[in-house]
């Protein structure tokens, strides 16, 4: 071994070009690939084709109708619950808690919510309903899940 | 030009470790932060946004995203389809998914709808699903975490 290492050069220089140029090209594969993540959920509703003509005969509870109207350029003008006038999401998010509780002895299970929309109603309207109708989030961070059933009224004719 | 490369020394060399190891470092942090989820997201969608839009626990089944425009098409595999033209292609999905023994009410239908967009093309959307035999909707909303 000794008498190998006398016969090789004091330095051996490696060529990094090769190395280089495939870890720039890894560099640039993944800033390429790179996808900024947004964090996206979603919220389940409930549509099977023919339930539309009336609450399946399962649920004891009538379902929360939940109505709205819309102006010229799709902007809410008016939100209904049972019939009863509602100012905001807040408030509609109130009315929920007060029928069917929270916590224990809750009826959000039993309850059904079934969106009746204009059909102009831009469609941010109803994702803030189905927020104020599916949950609150409390100021420590926990959600308080309400109801979760939630449908669409048939579609009106336009 | 000429002068200054002849009055210097023959080879330079350069020390190449600094180099190298932020190259890696910057490699270790893109293989890190690869993201291998199939998710569909699409620039011309604006979604709604909620403050209990948390992402799902597990990965739908036999998912169908649709994107709903404010001009009321929609993109579907990336290319804008006219609403009433959108019956076709899920003809097309459902063939595949019986051929492959799946029903088509246990496929989920991802709704990326803009905020934007009126409710009756979602709700228009949603029944021309429902036609075609597709019963499990999820509508998307962008977390909101402002609140």
């Amino acid at each position: 071994m000794a008498k190998h290492r006398d016969e090789l050069p004091s330095k051996i220089a490696i060529d990094m070009t090769p190395m280089i140029d495939v870890v720039f090209q890894l560099i640039t594969f993944f800033m390429l690939t790179l996808k900024t993540v947004i964090s996206e959920g979603d919220f389940d509703i409930r549509m099977p084709l023919g339930a539309s003509a009336g609450a399946a005969p399962e649920d004891p509870i009538p379902p929360v109708r939940v109505k709205m109207t819309a102006g010229p350029s799709g902007e809410r003008t008016s939100m209904t619950m049972n019939g009863q006038p509602v100012g905001d999401f807040d408030d509609l998010r109130r009315r929920v808690i007060d029928l069917v509780g929270t916590g224990p002895g809750s009826n959000a299970d039993k309850t059904e919510v079934e969106l009746d929309c204009d059909p102009a109603l831009k469609y941010e309207n109803v994702i803030r309903a189905v927020t104020a109708v599916s949950g609150m989030v409390q100021p420590d961070g926990t959600v308080v899940e309400l109801i979760k059933k939630i449908k669409f009224a048939p579609p009106k004719k336009r | 030009m000429a002068r200054k490369k002849s009055s210097g020394p023959e080879q330079t060399d350069i020390d190449m470790t600094p180099m190298i190891d932020v190259t890696f470092q910057l490699i270790t942090f893109f293989v890190f932060t690869l993201n291998f989820s199939e998710a569909v997201t699409d620039d011309r969608i604006q979604l709604p946004m909620s403050q209990l839009a948390k992402p799902a626990e597990g990965p739908a089944t036999n998912p169908i995203t649709l994107q709903l425009m404010t001009n009321g098409k929609v993109i579907y595999a990336g290319e804008p389809v006219a609403l009433q033209d959108i019956g076709g292609y899920l003809e097309n999905e459902k063939r595949v998914m019986i051929s492959a023994s799946k029903e088509p009410s246990s496929a989920t239908v991802i709704v990326r709808a803009d905020g934007r967009s009126n409710t009756g093309d979602v709700q228009d959307l949603i029944k021309v699903c429902q036609e075609k035999g597709f019963e499990r909707f999820v509508l998307r909303a962008e977390y909101d975490e402002s609140r």
